[in-house]
């Protein structure tokens, strides 16, 4: 297994819905083991994206190739070394788990034979053993989107694309999702991932490519963009306008973003040890008073307002 | 991973098969599984024919040659009124397929993707099968009788499986063609409720105003009926069964590349 091993790899890749120019020319390198997180908003091209590295989707323009093979010149063979885990779980709700796991992989051409054991040992992977003989309907949100991805990997494809396969779930089941991926990790599987939670792409992610408007705006490493954006963030409330005025002066630079209706201001908090403190401290050396305090992770929010000095309402609503 | 995986190494044509084998078996498995299918093959056809012949049966025997009993004439417009009501189950289930996520999912596999289509038609030979069975039965039970030979029962079961197949790949299309699931019950519901009320599956044609007699007496569903009618009472079928085969096949052959084109045009872009 070489490390320099290019397993997905886009190019300049555009797509347009009528006049609507959802990709813009989207650059992606995927080593193989590795995953990449596809982090955006509603509506920045993940799905898109992910729609034509799975051939479900012809680009207008530009290059995508999986294991070296152009998604528009050999479909079928790209299908044969993918799996697709799309955003609204895509089992079949009157069959049972298992009977969705053995069709599925019969259509990846398994042996009827090799298709069932396959499917059995998913069952016992994805803690669906119980529910293996029920139909898909009467299954959870949680339970259908393991389902989901198990059907994705019953032939043992060397990449996977996961799109947003957390949204709309539960913590607990969240976090059994992420244990699961991890595992999928381990096993030495390519994943593209997409997501609108900066954390989860945190959490599992080797790189991460922020994309918005159908541009990539930033691509690095967890901590290389949480380097961008800063730690946590500082939010201080005020009575007035003139001590938010004063506030802001005091503070000075580190005011990361400030709210005149609310009379609030946030602040980048570098080292939380300590900045919390000297800031507080400082605000009340020049006696101004305070209301609320609120400190918080960064929130995708934060990373868009930082990277391109917008704030995005969708995202936000899609966290909350 | 434990399991060795094993991929089938059967010639191309043979995989591409096994698709629509795969897929005719989840089909046929929703029969049994969905309570709307279910009420649909097994319930509705007794009701109707029931209704039919105890509502319409004082009435309408007045209208048919003395020796001929009103259950005997409308078994074959009951059939094949419950026939081609049930072929458009396929319309209803690739517009639901088509609305959900699973179709991506199918064409991300390396898959025959018309083997979709192929499995709802099949399925639905299989459930009209199943609901011809019982209304044959709940008619014996009420008082039907043939004096059909076991041949004309292989030509009756051959025209029906020919004339749902036809229907059911007709019906394929509105699924492709409609743009949510309500529009394709409605569409359907148009489409085969005029074609089996203005037919003779229920009153002879002579008493119908001219143009819709003239109608009534020349469309495909008629001659399916004239046909299977004319074996079950063992009377001459007058050209009705050549009719009723050339109708079939020729919807059939018109209706399979629109549907496979629709096909390819909805699930590639």
């Amino acid at each position: 297994m070489k490390t320099d091993d290019v397993v997905i790899e886009v190019k300049k890749l555009k797509k347009a819905y009528g006049k609507n120019q959802v990709l813009k020319g989207i650059d992606l390198k995927v080593q193989r083991g590795t995953m990449l997180a596809l982090l955006g908003p509603n509506g920045a091209g993940k799905t898109t994206t992910v729609k034509i590295l799975s051939t479900l989707l012809k680009a207008d323009d530009g290059v995508a190739k999986i294991e070296g093979i152009d998604v528009s010149e050999d479909p079928d063979a790209v299908r044969r070394v993918i799996g697709l885990t799309g955003q609204s779980a895509a089992v079949d709700e009157l069959l049972t788990g298992r009977e969705n796991l053995v069709m599925m992989g019969e259509l990846y051409r398994l042996t009827r034979k090799s298709a069932k054991a396959r499917a059995q040992e998913l069952l016992e992977d994805f803690d669906l053993v119980k529910a293996a003989d029920r139909p898909a309907k009467t299954y959870s949100g949680g339970m259908r989107r393991r389902l989901d991805l198990a059907v994705s990997l019953i032939a043992i494809p060397p990449v996977i694309f996961l799109d947003e396969p957390t949204t709309g779930l539960d913590p607990r089941s969240r976090l059994a999702m992420w244990e699961i991926i991890r595992r999928l990790m381990d096993s030495g599987t390519t994943i593209l991932l997409t997501t609108q939670y900066l954390e989860e792409a945190d959490q599992l992610a080797d790189k991460i490519v922020v994309i918005d408007g159908g541009k990539v705006i930033a691509e690095g490493t967890a901590e290389e963009l949480k380097g961008k954006v800063g730690n946590d963030r500082l939010e201080i409330g005020f009575a007035n306008a003139s001590d938010l005025n004063k506030a802001k002066s005091a503070i000075g630079k580190n005011v990361f973003a400030s709210n005149d209706k609310e009379n609030s201001i946030t602040v980048m908090v570098k080292d939380t040890n300590t900045d919390i403190k000297d800031t507080l401290n400082l605000l009340s050396d020049k006696k101004i008073k305070v209301t609320a305090v609120d400190v918080h992770k960064p929130t995708l929010d934060d990373v868009f307002l930082s990277l391109t000095g917008k704030t995005d309402k969708k995202s936000t609503e899609g966290e909350k | 991973m434990a399991v060795e995986l094993e991929f089938s190494k059967s010639p191309r044509f043979l995989q591409l098969l096994n698709d629509s084998v795969v897929m005719i078996r989840r089909s046929s498995t929703h029969i049994f599984r969905n309570t709307d299918q279910l009420l649909g093959a097994f319930f509705q056809p007794i009701m109707f024919l029931l209704l039919f012949s105890a509502v319409f049966g004082g009435a309408i025997s007045l209208a048919l040659p003395e020796n001929v009993d009103y259950l005997d004439f409308l078994m074959a417009g009951i059939i094949v009124q419950t026939v081609a009501f049930g072929s458009t189950t396929t319309a209803v289930a690739v517009a639901n397929d088509l609305s959900k996520g699973i179709v991506d999912r199918f064409k991300s596999l390396p898959m025959s993707n018309i083997a979709l289509l192929n499995g709802h038609v099949v399925s639905d030979l299989l459930r009209n099968t199943i609901s011809t069975v019982v209304m044959i039965l709940a008619g014996l039970v009420i008082g039907f009788r043939s004096p059909a030979s076991v041949t004309d029962w292989f030509l009756i079961a051959a025209l029906l499986l020919l004339f749902t197949f036809a229907f059911s790949w007709l019906s394929a299309v509105v699924g492709l063609l409609a743009k949510s699931v309500e529009g394709v019950q409605w569409i359907s519901f148009v489409m085969v409720f005029p074609l089996t009320f203005a037919s003779t599956a229920f009153v002879p044609a002579e008493g119908m105003p001219k143009y819709l007699r003239y109608f009534a007496e020349h469309q495909p569903i008629t001659q399916v009926i004239e046909a299977v009618r004319s074996l079950m009472l063992g009377v001459p079928t007058n050209g009705s069964v050549l009719r009723s085969i050339l109708w079939s096949i020729g919807i059939t052959v018109v209706v399979i590349p629109i549907a496979a084109y629709l096909f390819k045009k909805k699930t590639t872009n």
